[in-house]
């Protein structure tokens, strides 16, 4: 009796521990990673998650990212409590008026904030591009945002183009990126 | 007995709140979890837990109950915002697993335990079988030895 007790308990603990290995292979294998940011980085062109958020610019409603496919998007994640996301604001804005004309979109994701207080940076910056709220932040995980501000390119084809930046964009450090990745959006034909 | 009761029910059913219902902010910051940093807000100073304290105690201002500014949080951020996960629909299971876990592993206790004792009974008594003279004699000389 004792035998068989302690047969079907080592079992259970072989078990176990190959449900843990195959977890684990599982993860590996088909995870997302870092989501699409990771997949950027390693040189692939994945199409950008598509997400449903309310607007909280003065349009209102609901945007749908992929209602966006066949214009290049600059897509900006960011919160009103992040310092850089203030500092950045005025070039994103510039950016905006600057491409407008040639069809580019920029796309404020207000993330892991409140929704009274991304509006009231909306109207302090005077930002007139489009913005929805994402207080759960359900979207980070699927691009692969690390922290706030973090800038994503993509194409009219709906492909993520150029590098993401992390911290606040047109800086020295990024200001080559940046502007390769608007010229990149820009370049894919419809 | 019934004092102990009637003080765990209220403690319960109202969390974060005074016996009067006004909630405390203490209280509250302790079941509400910073966005960035995934602590409870009284264990961090990060920008959006300080933005939570203050809403927080700007609501209980208004007069709003703890279960109202919880309500409010949940919808702005997910009900990832509370520190106990809601005691229903899905979340139940993050209640009755630990419990599950605990009674199965009380079971599995008493069960090698009842087999162990079972095991016991089936091995032979120890039989008052006579000892060798031999051995007898070394043992009283050994005890008198010892006596003396």
């Amino acid at each position: 009796m004792i035998g068989n007790v302690r047969a079907v308990g080592q079992v259970l603990a072989v078990a176990a521990v190959v449900g843990l290995l195959v977890l684990l292979g599982w993860k590996l294998v088909f995870g997302d990673g870092s989501g699409a940011s990771g997949k950027l980085a390693r040189g692939d062109s994945p199409v950008a998650p598509n997400f449903t958020l309310p607007r909280i610019d003065a349009k209102g409603g609901d945007l749908t990212f992929a209602s966006l496919r066949g214009r290049p998007v600059v897509v900006n994640f960011w919160a009103s409590w992040c310092i850089p996301c203030k500092d950045e604001a005025p070039a994103l804005q510039k950016t905006y008026e600057t491409y407008r004309s040639q069809g580019l979109v920029v796309l404020g994701v207000d993330a892991k904030d409140f929704r009274q207080d991304g509006k009231r940076f909306i109207r302090r910056y005077g930002i007139t591009y489009p913005v929805v709220a994402d207080g759960r932040g359900s979207t980070l995980g699927k691009w692969g945002v690390a922290g706030f501000p973090e800038t994503f390119f993509v194409d009219r084809q709906g492909h993520l183009v150029g590098s993401v930046i992390q911290g606040g964009v047109d800086l020295g450090r990024n200001r080559e990126r940046y502007a390769e990745g608007i010229r990149l959006a820009l370049a894919s034909s419809k | 007995m019934r004092f102990l009761v009637v003080a765990v029910a209220a403690l319960l059913l109202a969390p974060g709140a005074t016996a009067a219902g006004r909630p405390v902010q203490a209280d509250l910051e302790a079941e509400i979890v910073c966005l960035t940093c995934k602590t409870t807000l009284d264990q961090s100073n990060a920008p959006i837990a300080i933005r939570m304290k203050s809403y927080i105690r700007d609501r209980i201002a208004a007069g709003d109950s703890a279960a109202e500014i919880k309500a409010q949080l949940v919808d702005q951020f997910g009900p990832g915002v509370l520190a106990e996960p809601p005691r229903s629909g899905f979340d139940l299971l993050a209640w009755a697993l630990p419990l599950g876990a605990l009674a199965f592993g009380v079971l599995l206790v008493g069960a090698l335990a009842w087999t162990w004792s079972r095991r016991g009974d089936d091995e032979p008594e120890v039989s008052d079988a006579v000892l060798d003279p031999d051995l007898e004699r070394r043992l009283d000389d050994e005890l008198d030895r010892f006596e003396a």
